[in-house]
């Protein structure tokens, strides 16, 4: 039996994943950054972030993640300068914002692009328009608007809806705008917050695919700010996740997702629906091995172990049958990432066998409960 | 009705109509500043002033209280020094553009308020000076509510030119109440409405449709 066998990475769909140049330099830098909001009355301030240490390297996809009211959103105010933090340095592009005057900030912030979740798209502009706006504030000719807005439109397959007015697209095309017009200045920073989060799943997935794309070929940092697991899961290199006001856990997104640390990582990977069995394995499931014929544990596949036929030597090594329950192979930051449930015999000794050989394979096995 | 009658009625239409154009646009020219001022200049936008938005506001709102006909009585030495003349259709335009500029500052206000807060956001990122927000993002956004508010200006507008037959202003009210009331020619009286009724509801269509027009807020068929 083969198959848990994992397809090669490159076909799935999202996994148009390079490495960031190694070596590259940091884009991004966050030193120690604190913001506190003095409160309208008096009273203690309130903390938003703090202590946030952060660094992106040029290229990379870098998914922070967070509940509401972790800080997410100061976080992207802070990045783009229209916040100055209260403690600490925020570095973009090797230039501190809240160092800059009024007017040097605002030359500095076109080189940070901003995609929103509700789009935020003039509605009096047409969709060519709207991407033009930032080309017009940064005082281009009316030749090189043009010539750039139909390049942006092109670029996120909406050149045939340039002259529409944002009520008559479709939220995915709406967010489509709102990516090119974040790109029209060129910047070497997208800032997504929540960019998807209005948006259906398929809608969602495309949107992602674009981005990635985006990243491929115009090089371009991307940062996304989201309270989704399955958008960090699709798109990005590394992950941080806020949680008030602090980054409780940060890495390669594939190392998080195969071992996470933090409760609060824990609970964001249980949204996932992989995470979940399926309804009416869960239903039967008891905690007691009493009166019960199998035993049902979850493997994670995150290793080479992946490419072997691990059950079937399983079966003829421990002389047992092994029932798959359920199994789903995803992409988690461009590689292959696997869980299976399987029902083994619920005898104490047969478990004990089964947990400690996918041990020594060094997979992640853990007994969920016993059915009849 | 006789041609003499009728031409006197076509005169006072002409009149209304010239006071209320005048008295109109001169209270955008004035008033449209002043409510993009109000709508900008509060705590936390972008040309935070607020004290000075307090000062104006407070200004704003005396005006807008004082009753039009005591408003044209109590600044007739004003309209001597502006118009040369405290009488007449070009005396009215002053009192009538005073109390204009308020009401239409008010109006360009609560439009410019109504504008998506994530415009300005989105604009502020882009790197857009407060001016160029203004210029590229709230007016335009805010253009067909405005539409609507000055379609609203000019209308009350009428009902006002009407009480400046108090101090000669001329116009339709002025015929009406001279002939129609103190002549008693219910015909006249008949006929200035009539025109009036005409004149708003044209003024409403006109600036519906503008507004409509300009409107891309929602999906056309």
């Amino acid at each position: 039996m083969n198959a848990i066998a994992f397809p090669p990475v490159a076909s799935a769909p999202l996994a148009d994943f390079q490495p960031a140049q190694a070596g590259a330099d940091p884009v991004i830098i966050l030193d120690r950054v604190s913001k506190a909001f003095r409160p309208r009355a008096k009273g203690t301030p309130v903390v938003a972030l703090e202590d946030v240490s952060l660094s992106i390297r040029s290229g990379e996809i870098v998914g922070i993640i967070g509940r509401s009211g972790a800080g997410k959103s100061t976080l992207v105010r802070l990045i783009n300068g229209l916040e100055k933090p209260t403690g600490g340095t925020v570095t973009v592009a090797g230039v501190r914002l809240a160092e800059l005057s009024e007017r040097q900030a605002r030359q500095h912030r076109r080189r940070i692009g901003m995609v929103f979740q509700h789009f935020n798209l003039l509605s009096a502009r047409t969709a060519a328009g709207n991407v033009a706006l930032p080309l017009q504030i940064a005082g281009e000719s009316k030749a090189k608007i043009k010539r750039r807005v139909d390049e942006l439109l092109e670029l996120v397959g909406l050149a045939k809806q340039r002259d529409r007015y944002p009520a008559e697209l479709s939220g995915g095309q709406k967010q489509r705008v709102g990516i090119a017009r974040a790109l029209a200045t060129a910047p070497k920073v997208l800032l997504c917050d929540e960019a998807t989060s209005a948006l259906d799943p398929e809608t969602t997935e495309q949107i992602l695919e674009l981005l990635a794309r985006i990243r491929r070929e115009l090089g371009v940092t991307i940062v996304l700010i989201t309270h989704e697991m399955g958008v960090v899961k699709a798109i990005a290199d590394r992950v941080a996740v806020l949680e008030s006001g602090r980054v409780v856990e940060e890495g390669p997104t594939f190392e998080v997702f195969s071992a996470p640390k933090h409760p609060t990582t824990r609970s964001f990977l249980q949204t996932l629906s992989s995470a979940k069995l399926p309804d009416h394995i869960r239903t039967a499931l008891t905690g007691s091995a009493k009166g019960a014929s199998q035993a049902v544990v979850r493997v994670q596949f995150t290793g080479p172990q992946a490419e072997q036929p691990v059950l079937s030597r399983l079966a003829r090594m421990l002389a047992i049958d092994i029932n798959i329950l359920s199994g789903q192979v995803e992409t988690v930051g461009g590689r292959g990432f696997g869980t299976l449930v399987i029902a083994v015999p619920s005898d104490s000794a047969s478990v004990e066998a089964v947990t400690a050989a996918l041990t020594r394979l060094e997979l992640k096995a853990e007994v969920l409960g016993y059915v009849a | 009705m006789s041609p003499e009658l009728f031409k006197i009625l076509l005169m006072a239409t002409g009149e209304t109509l010239y006071m209320v154009a005048v008295a109109a646009s001169l209270g955008t020219l004035l008033g449209a500043p002043l409510g993009i001022f109000l709508a900008t200049s509060r705590r936390g936008e972008i040309f935070a002033a607020p004290v000075t938005n307090r000062i104006v506001g407070a200004i704003v709102n005396a005006t807008r209280s004082t009753p039009f006909i005591i408003l044209v009585v109590a600044i007739v030495p004003f309209t001597r020094l502006v118009a040369g003349t405290s009488i007449g259709t070009n005396a009215a335009i002053v009192p009538l553009t005073i109390a204009a500029t308020p009401f239409i500052a008010r109006i360009v206000e609560s439009a410019i308020r109504e504008v998506d807060p994530g415009l300005i956001e989105a604009a502020r990122a882009m790197g857009a000076s407060p001016a160029q927000i203004v210029r590229h993002v709230l007016l335009p956004e805010a253009r067909p509510s405005i539409a609507l508010g000055l379609t609203l200006a000019v209308v009350s507008l009428l009902g006002y030119s009407a009480m400046v037959g108090a101090v000669g202003g001329g116009g339709l009210g002025d015929l009406g109440i001279r002939y129609g009331y103190q002549r008693f020619m219910p015909e006249m009286m008949l006929a200035v409405v009539a025109v009036l009724i005409v004149m708003v509801q044209s003024a409403q269509t006109i600036g519906d449709t503008i507004a409509r027009r300009l409107d891309r807020r929602t999906r056309r068929g």
